[in-house]
């Protein structure tokens, strides 16, 4: 018997062992990307829909040759969409490519420079796509309200950044996520932000449902080696926030006894 | 006679009465995981031989690529 009796994470009705979701952006390859994701253990790992390349080799695999979505849980994202309409616009796309999937993640951005979330224009993306049906997981800034209104819109779980995406600068705002969770019914996932695998045990450890990190793995000297330390950090992050950690003390407090000293 | 549409943002000439099914085999399109938009409306895949191609239609034709 493990030691550790966790329940599943629970994404719209559906049971997921791993709690880490990953990325398909900025592999050198398919093979290293699906490498990275056996690694890693995940069993939802995003997608970007894009113009196919007319010019393209016929016989050249698609990613969906590769990592398959028989096997795998594919979360189609709105990456590149600065508006609504764009992105409710590719979430349809994304539907009808995967055979009426609905599972999705919204992520409408309002910036190049820092990509951080026009959070009006995610409000009124998950509003029209949770009335048409499609489960939202939604990317987010740390803002406890704004995390609290997309899950009463109906959002299937509440994904705000540790730090801007790419930037591998970890959980820069802890007490936002500690706000968020508090006040949270759906899953919370950080999304964005994680540079190694120390920040994915914070977030872990914080009470997080799960992460979501591409560039923290992609970007590694050895992708494949660093998707096995995020499945450890993960876990293992989890496994602390389960057991409770000790208080934090300013004193130190010895771990021998006093007594019984024989000097 | 011929007929111009644009497909993902680029022109293109096609003799006129043609389906989004003859479009796609001229593009080599038909294997694969792809979604199509004709003039910004969803075409589903059991709709592609009788969608009908017309003079200035703009088509997109999107499919998964890698993306965190």
């Amino acid at each position: 018997m493990s030691l550790n009796q966790d329940k599943p994470l629970v994404v719209a009705g559906v049971e997921y062992q791993s709690r880490l979701i990953i990325g398909s952006g900025k592999y050198k390859d398919f093979e290293e990307n699906l490498s990275a994701l056996e690694a890693s253990a995940a069993e939802m790992i995003t997608v970007a829909i894009r113009r196919v390349n007319l010019g393209q080799n016929k016989d050249e695999p698609s990613l969906l040759e590769v990592i398959s979505p028989e096997r795998y849980t594919i979360l189609p994202n709105t990456a590149g969409c600065y508006t609504a309409e764009d992105a409710v616009r590719t979430c349809r796309m994304a539907r009808e490519l995967l055979d009426g999937h609905k599972l999705v993640k919204l992520e409408v951005l309002g910036d190049q420079k820092t990509l951080y979330p026009n959070v009006t224009e995610t409000l009124a993306a998950a509003e029209i796509l949770v009335a048409d049906g499609f489960d939202v997981m939604v990317y987010t800034s740390d803002d406890p309200l704004v995390a609290k209104r997309l899950e009463e819109i109906g959002c299937v779980a509440v994904m705000p950044l540790g730090a801007p995406i790419g930037s591998g600068l970890g959980i820069r705002n802890p007490y936002n996520i500690r706000m968020i969770l508090e006040n949270a019914s759906v899953p919370i996932i950080v999304d964005a932000g994680v540079g190694t695998a120390s920040d994915a045990s914070i977030a872990m450890e914080l009470g997080c449902d799960g992460v979501l990190m591409n560039t923290a793995i992609a970007e590694a000297q050895n992708p494949v080696l660093m998707a096995s330390a995020m499945k450890k950090a993960v876990e293992s992050g989890r496994e602390a926030f389960l057991a409770g950690r000790m208080p934090r003390r300013l004193y130190a407090s010895a771990s021998s006894p006093i007594d019984g000293t024989f000097f | 006679m011929t007929m111009e549409i644009s497909v993902n943002g680029k022109q293109h000439k096609f003799e006129q009465d043609m389906s989004l099914m003859d479009l796609l085999h001229a593009l080599a399109l038909t294997e694969g995981r792809i979604a199509v938009e004709v003039n910004g409306e969803i075409v589903p895949r059991s709709q592609f031989a009788a969608q009908q191609i017309n003079h200035q239609d703009k088509i997109e034709i999107v499919q998964a690529i890698g993306g965190g």
